[in-house]
């Protein structure tokens, strides 16, 4: 603190310390509490707010186990994300493992920049793209017609499968970045030891590879569930109506329901949801926070 | 318990630059063979073409007389000790120890009991349970030969795997590692460019540089009998003149250099009348009245001595490229001799060796 008096004077660390209090407390900390006392209240009348009928209660929370369709849904986002993840890691590693054990520095270079180029592209688009891919007439349907693996048409976008494909698409980048990072600091010659001494590749990886990148795997895990169970856009272009998304819930009870309170506690149960899953993630790994941190 | 090891015509290229030239060599099972050369010099390419890793460019790698084209690193009957050890961090030392056995499918009691037996070879039982980042530089070493021991490996390659350690150390690990290796009878295969360790541990040495083995032989002969300039500098200390040969008579022969005329023992390819170069050990110069007495002897301008000890180095005017360095036993009278004092140094014909021209080592 003093530090930071001596090298820019009283007036404009003051100045700063307040913005940075200003954005911690005005922007992130208060809207979360105004939401968390949202969540506790009934749905009320403008005429009612501070009645006697304006008091707190766990009910918002509990529409969630009281309404199966939503529990469904609740449900359904909770096993798609994780399969999302799943799909994203089985789709990442071997990437993230060729591109930091095995390419040169110029192909790993290369390849990350092909990586990245897609996020170039904003999420709607991106989604849509997948959405004439899978289309009933659309061109996936198309080859392996062609191919003859199909003899017809096959409807990718009932059911998940469209949003669970979109989310491999749109995530695995999350996934990448972390493993690959993790698996650069390895010790070739910790591979080439476990090789020398009889180790067959699945066991090489199973003992070596993945303990030593089990952080990166862990962080990009999160990175890949969280934002799967709290994507809007691909849910709400590749799912069938049928297979809603949990976010799609919040936000009809945002805008169409106009009821903030039952949204807000929904929100909160998502948020909860997505914490549980970090934490186990954390445990079932072992991974420390200060691990994920490096 | 072990196997030859025989090159034929190895030769390994990358792009244009060849890491190993047309080697040929039978290693004997049971051997401690060292590969003695500088840094770049080829040996790690060999070591890891007869582990596996690498495959000849030309040539042919026989185990136990068994061509190994074809067969990975996972099914050679050897093992490998990395320069690094490239020890297995997130497993405790016992798994580490036991991983080679747990790649063959024993059952985990079982494992954990050879472990330990192994780890009693090399003196560390007590750590079984430990982490590696526990151990110290030495321990970590022991670890490394038991985890390759685990394997029953009929022939260990070791990659330069002293050089981490401090100097004491590695004088106590040299010693280890030849009574581990009499102990179990495997061939070791020591990859090194410290000619100490080369000297001490080996059976016999092959001499490397930029790709082509110089000379095969055991500590004494490498040392006494170079078969080239780049031996007779790269193993151990040696006074250098050149010059061409004139008469030869049997074994010796003498050559004309700026200093004189001085008779040494012929090498391997040294002819009359060819340029020549003339190796003697700083432990064969004489000085003082010794010198006269000598064979071949000169007059140097004294330039300036080191006490080393037990020894001290004198070092004069001449020689090709730096001062000629006699070595003798201390006297301090040596020390009290003025720079530019006339000193007599000599040798006698059987303590030098006259080589065909040729590089010497870097320094």
């Amino acid at each position: 603190m003093k530090q930071l008096v001596d090298r820019y004077g009283l007036t404009l660390t003051g100045a700063m310390l307040l913005a940075t209090f200003v954005w911690l407390v005005g922007m992130v900390i208060l809207p979360y509490l105004v939401m968390v006392d949202f969540s506790f209240r009934p749905n009320l009348l403008p005429a009612d707010v501070g009645s006697e009928r304006d008091h707190y209660t766990f009910d918002n929370y509990e529409t969630l186990f009281r309404n199966e369709i939503h529990f469904v849904v609740f449900l359904r986002t909770l096993w798609g994300s994780a399969l999302a993840t799943f799909l994203c890691l089985c789709v990442a590693y071997p990437v993230a493992y060729f591109l930091a054990m095995m390419a040169t520095p110029a192909q790993a270079a290369t390849f990350l920049l092909l990586l990245v180029i897609p996020f170039w592209i904003n999420e709607i688009l991106r989604t849509f793209a997948w959405f004439i891919i899978l289309a009933y007439n659309g061109p996936l349907n198309g080859v392996l017609r062609l191919l003859g693996v199909i003899a017809s048409p096959v409807r990718w976008l009932s059911g998940s499968w469209g949003v669970i494909a979109g989310m491999v698409y749109a995530y695995t980048v999350f996934m990448v970045f972390p493993v690959y990072n993790a698996v650069l600091t390895l010790d070739r010659n910790q591979v080439e030891a476990a090789r020398d001494l009889g180790a067959p590749l699945w066991r090489i990886h199973w003992r070596v590879v993945i303990p030593h990148a089990k952080p990166g795997i862990t962080v990009g895990c999160i990175l890949v569930f969280t934002a799967a169970a709290g994507s809007y856009i691909v849910p709400s272009i590749l799912a069938a109506p049928g297979t809603r998304w949990f976010t799609e819930i919040i936000y009809q009870w945002f805008y169409e329901g106009q009821n903030w309170p039952q949204g807000s506690a929904y929100a909160f149960l998502l948020l909860l949801l997505c914490l549980v899953f970090v934490f186990g993630m954390m445990r079932i790994f072992r991974v420390g926070l200060s691990d994920i941190a490096r | 318990m072990s196997q030859e090891v025989a090159l034929e015509g190895v030769t390994r290229r990358f792009g244009e630059f060849t890491a190993v030239r047309n080697v040929t060599l039978t290693i004997r099972a049971g051997e401690f063979f060292s590969f003695l050369g500088p840094s770049g010099c080829g040996k790690t390419t060999i070591l890891r073409m007869i582990s596996g890793f690498i495959d000849p460019s030309d040539g042919v790698v026989r185990i136990g007389g068994k061509d190994m084209r074809g067969i990975g690193p996972n099914k050679r009957p050897t093992a490998l000790i990395f320069q690094n050890l490239a020890l297995f961090p997130l497993m405790p030392v016992w798994q580490n120890v036991a991983f080679g056995l747990e790649v063959r499918g024993v059952g985990k009691a079982e494992r954990r009991k050879r472990a330990e037996e192994l780890l009693g070879i090399v003196e560390l039982t007590e750590s079984a349970d430990k982490q590696v980042a526990q151990l110290s530089g030495g321990q970590r070493q022991r670890v490394a030969i038991a985890r390759a021991l685990a394997v029953e490996p009929q022939v260990m390659l070791l990659d330069e795997p002293l050089s981490a350690l401090d100097l004491k150390l590695r004088q106590y690990m040299r010693a280890e590692l030849r009574r581990i290796q009499q102990r179990t009878g495997v061939t070791f295969i020591y990859i090194t460019h410290d000619q100490g360790e080369a000297l001490t541990m080996s059976d016999r040495i092959g001499v490397m540089s930029q790709g082509v083995l110089q000379q095969v032989g055991t500590p004494l002969e490498v040392y006494n009998d170079p078969a080239t300039p780049f031996v007779a500098s790269f193993v151990g200390e040696a006074n250098v003149f050149t010059g061409r040969i004139g008469a030869a008579n049997g074994t010796l022969g003498q050559i004309e250099t700026e200093h004189g005329i001085y008779t040494g023992r012929l090498g391997r390819g040294a002819r009359s009348g060819e340029q020549a170069m003339l190796f003697v050990r700083p432990e064969h110069m004489r000085i003082g009245a010794a010198a006269t007495a000598a064979q071949n002897h000169m007059t140097a301008a004294f330039t300036h001595a080191e006490f080393e000890g037990s020894f001290v180095n004198v070092f004069s005017e001449g020689g090709l490229r730096k001062p000629v360095v006699a070595q003798t036993r201390s006297d301090p009278s040596l020390l009290r001799l003025q720079p530019g004092e006339a000193l007599p140094m000599g040798f006698d014909p059987t303590d030098a060796v006259i080589l065909p021209f040729g590089d010497l080592a870097r320094e």
